[in-house]
């Protein structure tokens, strides 16, 4: 670089502004390696509106699910530090003992952190400002424990109150000498804290969430993992508590991932006598599952699908692994953003309206792709002669077509919920449940397969035509409940259809009573004219006889007629996505992505790269096809077959001749020559490299069974 | 009354009120008084108090402290984590926060003697002044191994007017170090009697009430729960629980006051019932509809395998999870100290490799040896429903062993159509 300057010497050159390597922003990451650059951007905005719009009707769903819990809790919280003021008896009785909440979430110990969150900030809001939530990662003796509930409370309040600053960071120092550290600092500072609170001056602005009504709010200590803590340590901290109990209004919040139990099994009774212990059980999270899926998935509103597969990929993680809706939520999202990442054509993923107008501003390759895609073929295929070509060729017109079938596409989604939400209703009470006790569960069958081809369906309508009369009618009335809202012609004219049903048979009560008893005459005569003596075997031809030649009845007519009715529905509605025309737009179907990124498999990755490096490589010569690994590849990976051969123990000199054999064959040593197999040193130290890595990847250790022996830790292999 | 409390130098009204306060401890406090002399006098340097939980210890103590007013400081075991939090607190409630504020960071004893010395010599005692350790002074014991003989010739040290008062629940034989010490005077705190119980809940009476109906109502309790707890402060929380029942029919007015057998009616099958709880307070009410634990379908089997693995001998494994195993009957492998039970012995350690082989057995279906599977294993441990044995820095073949109980681990097994009585070698 110039200078202006004459002289020799070092010059610092500071870089312009300008270059300054730009940080990526989401955007730009998202449509970097896009298929389709063009679009991509108005892909990412759909993508990024979708996801807020999962965002935030989750977290209302959050909201909506734990209300009552919190609300009873928040309700117990009141009422402890209410009572402290009264002079019940009953109270004054207990006085001494810890006001705690045992919750009871559930397994799914991810999911909590939401609840705990919504819940301090309840509680910070309604009740007290001074909470304090402890991990027990943080506490692993009591100085830790009380050094952090003094902290979190206090900053708290440093947070909160913004007119002693001065006082508050002093006190912050003091206690910051975990000599300090002790429950008489909390005291002191408490009822220094109530006493400024209740005698400050009016005049003054406040924090919005100073309670003032009460003098003395409760100081909550929350403790999110019950079960993960010492239980010296809390047993200790609890005593420590009580002895402050009259001087601070302690309250504790105690969150149990299984049962209540634990509590007895972590504190003696010297220390859960301390306690006045009330028991909360949060919503299970199935049931919170079950409302998210509703809410997310079971709608036409959302225009972002799951295929079956992926569905059924999702609710295996949660059913099998993990339990938890985060989790649920998450694998949602990689969805989405896979879907809108991958596929080109997922602008037209969004509200009605927006995709025909998406529709029209398409190019001709975009049409190109939608020519592609498999089901819109399959509609090709089906058309005459010339309107195939012309949808071949002309793109003015495919794209006429193409906003039909989106319009179609939309209706089909309108018409496929609450056509499913009834089935579901008739057959979810069935005994053994045999299209599922879960909506979801139905909902992956249509998903897969033509339902009404089920064996499954077949069984649910046989035994809803066993149905009795009162029964029938409060499920067909549930179903007339679904379909009324929905604003759709087809769902208008179904409604319709059903409330006529329903009123044909409110008429049947009316005259019933004459002919029901006709029928039971009916129904039992044959049995009455049995002769005396028979066998089962002429019992049961009778009564088969009987059943046959009886005549059926108004109402079993009028069932039939119902259940046919049903059926036109579901078939007509019902049938899977595959079936409609650009359902790939919506859906996404890659389950193996899902699988591969929610729920990896180290292990057989690494197995995989051991024992086909080209896998990873990508290397033409490493290129196998018989499963064999080529001389030339990595010397861990020929170590790693090697050891397949062994049985649990390995010899370490066999292995390293059997190593240093498949070597000089790699470097084209002649195999008749004298140093063909030879261990030199270099070959010897790449040999204890290898095996130090396969150590350190957990495929053997080092044994004290044999000498110069390693054992190995993977069973299987040749 | 009787026992009336006398020791010359203090107030006559004073003692009469904390033996007001004292019901039935008259004895005890009478003679920790007079060991205590006249409150110029030096007394005893230590004096170690010992009796059972809720005997009045503390109680006594703290009254006679707070009523008559001498010099003290309590400080609780449990709460000084360090000496240097007992010697602050301490020197704090004898000196003020000044002299706390001396001690240099992590203070030693000699530090503590030496302030408290210097201290002294500026405010030197008038009357005897008192330290009370609180909650299981064993851990002053245990905290280090001189503080103990120190704290109890703590006169001799400091030269002041001061008496160590130890309380506690366990003998004094289990303090005395090996290297001997200065013996304290022992007091023992004998347990309530059923009279004296009867008359130290009586004293809470409820305010709408008269005394006798309160006491004939605690002459019940009694009856009903002398035989199973003699602990004063579950009694009271029983008392304090099912009073509200027991004035049912009176405030009904179904019942008068005087109507002791219909009360007594009223309340039997209340109290029966909370017979089944006592001690384990309120938890228990609503224990049983809580304890089914639902669990992930894999984190169940992943149980199960490690309850086998736990309570199944290993060289048992291949019985159980080979398929053609050929007819191996169970004495064949029995050894001769095996005649015992397993489940009486308690659960195993298993190293992870067998919890995976029999998991991968026991489950019906072909699964992925995943990263949520070992996840499983860890979130397990961290519910407490498996304990890791060997330490969480070891990373290379880390030990378990199943926490749970045949019972739960039988529900859980029928949740999943598993038969795990089929699979365990007790039941064999």
């Amino acid at each position: 670089m110039a200078t202006s300057s004459v002289s020799k010497g070092c010059f610092v050159f500071k870089p312009s502004a300008k270059k300054k390597k730009k940080t990526l922003d989401l955007e730009s990451y998202f449509t970097d390696g896009c298929e389709d650059a063009r679009s991509s951007e108005l892909r990412f905005e759909l993508c990024q509106d979708l996801w807020d719009q999962i965002k935030t009707e989750t977290e209302i769903l959050q909201d909506e699910l734990n209300r009552k819990v919190l609300d009873s809790l928040l309700e117990f919280t009141k009422k402890c530090s209410s009572i402290r003021h009264h002079s019940d008896w009953t109270s004054q009785m207990r006085a001494s003992e810890i006001p705690t909440a045992a919750l009871i979430l559930g397994v799914n110990v991810t999911d909590h952190d939401m609840t705990f969150q919504s819940l301090s900030e309840l509680l910070q809001t309604s009740v007290t400002p001074h909470v304090a939530s402890v991990q027990a990662k943080e506490c692993g003796a009591l100085k830790h424990l009380m050094k952090k509930v003094l902290e979190r409370l206090m900053d708290t309040v440093v947070a909160v109150g913004d007119d002693d600053d001065d006082e508050v960071e002093e006190e912050t120092e003091q206690h910051h000498r975990s000599v300090h550290c002790s429950l008489t600092t909390l005291c002191d500072w408490y009822s220094k804290k109530t006493k400024k609170s209740s005698s400050g001056t009016p005049g003054k602005k406040r924090s919005s969430l100073v309670v003032n009504e009460q003098q003395e709010p409760p100081v909550v200590i929350v403790f999110k993992d019950l079960e993960a803590f010492n239980p010296r340590v809390l047993q200790d901290f609890i005593l420590v508590c009580s002895r402050y109990v009259q001087r601070l209004p302690l309250m504790f919040i105690f969150g149990i991932a299984t049962a209540p139990s634990t509590i007895q099994h972590m504190l003696p009774h010297s220390v859960s006598s301390l306690l006045c212990i009330e028991l909360f059980q949060s919503l299970s999270c199935s049931q919170h599952l079950t409302t998210v899926i509703e809410k997310l998935i079971l709608t036409h509103s959302f225009p972002f699908k799951l295929n079956g597969k992926v569905m059924q990929v999702l609710v295996g993680i949660f059913l099998y692994h993990d339990f938890s809706v985060k989790n649920f939520i998450k694998g949602l999202q990689l969805a989405l953003l896979e879907h809108f990442y991958s596929q080109p054509l997922s602008v037209l993923c969004c509200r009605k309206e927006k995709a025909l107008l998406n529709l029209k501003h398409l190019r001709h390759d975009d049409l190109e792709r939608v020519r592609q895609l498999p089901s819109f073929r399959r509609f090709v295929e089906k058309q005459e002669i010339e309107e195939q070509e012309k949808l071949r060729t002309d793109d003015s017109h495919l794209k006429n077509v193409c906003q039909k079938l989106m319009k179609d596409l939309h209706k089909y989604h309108k018409c496929y919920y609450p056509i499913l939400r009834c089935l579901h209703t008739l057959t979810s009470s069935l005994p053994r449940y045999p299209l599922g006790k879960q909506i979801r569960e139905l909902h992956l069958i249509c998903l897969e397969k033509n339902v009404w081809e089920a064996e499954e369906y077949q069984s649910a309508v046989n035994l809803l035509k066993m149905l009795a009369k009162d029964e029938l009618i409060s499920l067909l009335q549930k179903c007339a409940e679904i379909l009324q809202p929905i604003r759709s012609t087809q769902m208008k004219s179904a409604c319709v259809q059903l409330e006529e049903l329903l009123s044909k048979f409110q008429q049947l009560d009316a005259p019933a009573t004459d002919q029901s008893t006709a029928s039971e005459e009916n129904f039992t005569s044959p049995v009455k004219n049995l002769p005396k003596k028979t066998d089962l075997f002429q019992l049961q031809k009778t009564l088969l006889e009987s059943r046959r030649s009886r005549k059926k009845s108004p109402f079993e007519a009028l069932r039939n007629e119902a259940l046919d009715f049903i059926d036109t529905l579901v078939k007509s509605h019902l049938s899977p996505p595959e079936s409609q025309p650009l359902y790939e737009v919506c859906y996404y179907s890659s389950s193996a992505a899902v699988r591969r990124h929610l729920n990896a498999a180290p292990r057989t990755s690494i197995q995989a790269a051991l024992s086909s490096p080209y896998h990873y490589l990508q290397n033409e010569s490493l290129k196998s096809d018989d499963g064999t690994v080529s001389n030339s590849a990595p010397d861990i990976c020929i170590a790693y077959k090697l050891h397949l051969e062994c049985g649990r123990l390995i010899n370490l000199y066999d292995w390293l001749e059997a190593y240093s054999t498949v070597i000089s064959a790699a470097e084209g040593t002649d195999p008749d020559s004298d140093g063909f197999g030879k261990v030199d040193e270099v070959k010897h130290a790449r040999f204890i490299r290898a095996v130090a890595e396969l150590e350190f990847l957990g495929f053997i250790k080092s044994t004290k069974q044999k000498t110069d022996h390693v054992a190995r830790l993977t069973w299987g292999g040749c | 009354m009787t026992g009336l409390l006398q020791q010359p130098g203090y107030d006559e009204e004073r003692l009469k009120r904390v033996s007001e306060l004292l019901p039935c401890r008259e004895v005890q406090a009478g003679m920790l008084l007079s060991l205590m002399g006249q409150p110029q006098q030096y007394c005893y340097p230590s004096v170690f108090i010992y009796g059972h939980r809720s005997s009045g210890k503390s109680h006594v103590t703290n009254i006679l402290m707070e009523e008559l007013e001498l010099p003290h400081a309590t400080v609780s075991c449990v709460e000084c984590v360090s000496v240097a939090l007992l010697f602050e607190q301490v020197l704090l409630s004898f000196f003020g926060c000044d002299a706390a504020s001396l001690l240099p960071r992590s203070p030693s004893l000699s530090d503590f003697v030496r302030i408290y010395r210097q201290q002294s010599s500026q405010f030197p005692a008038e009357q005897t002044r008192y330290i009370v350790s609180d909650t299981s002074p064993e851990l002053l014991r245990d905290a280090d191994a001189n503080l103990l003989p120190a704290l109890l010739r703590l006169q001799e040290l400091v030269e002041d007017n001061v008496t160590v008062i130890l309380l506690s629940e366990i003998v004094w034989e289990t303090f005395r170090p090996n290297t001997g010490c200065f013996e304290p005077l022992l007091l023992h705190f004998p347990d309530y009697s059923k009279d004296e119980l009867k008359q130290v809940l009586s004293k809470n009476k409820h305010p709408s009430y008269s005394a006798e109906f309160y006491s004939s109502y605690i002459n019940i309790l009694l009856g009903v729960f002398y035989s199973v707890c003699r602990d004063l402060r579950e009694l009271r929380h029983l008392a304090a629980l099912n009073f509200s029942k027991f004035c049912e029919p009176v405030e009904a007015g179904k019942a008068k006051v005087g109507d002791t057998h219909k009360l007594w009616k009223n309340i039997e099958p209340h109290l029966k019932k909370a017979m089944r709880t006592v001690y384990l307070r309120e938890v228990s009410r609503c224990l049983s509809a809580h304890t089914h634990v639902e669990l992930p379908y894999y984190s169940k089997f992943l149980l199960i395998a490690a309850y086998l693995a736990s309570y199944n001998p290993a060289r048992t494994d291949k019985r159980f999870f080979v398929k053609h195993h050929g007819k191996i009957r169970k004495t064949n492998f029995l050894k001769k100290n095996e005649k015992t039970s397993n489940h009486l012995l308690g659960p195993k350690p298993f190293p992870l490799d067998r919890l995976l082989a029999i998991f991968y057995s026991v489950v019906d279906s072909r699964v992925a040896p995943t990263a949520s599977i070992f996840s499983q294993i860890s979130s397990l441990v961290t519910l407490q429903l498996l304990v890791q044995i060997s330490h969480d820095d070891q990373l290379d073949a880390p030990k378990y062993k199943c926490a749970v109980t045949l019972d739960f681990i039988s529900a859980i097994s029928r949740t999943v159509n598993f038969d795990i009585v089929k699979y365990l070698y007790d039941f064999l």
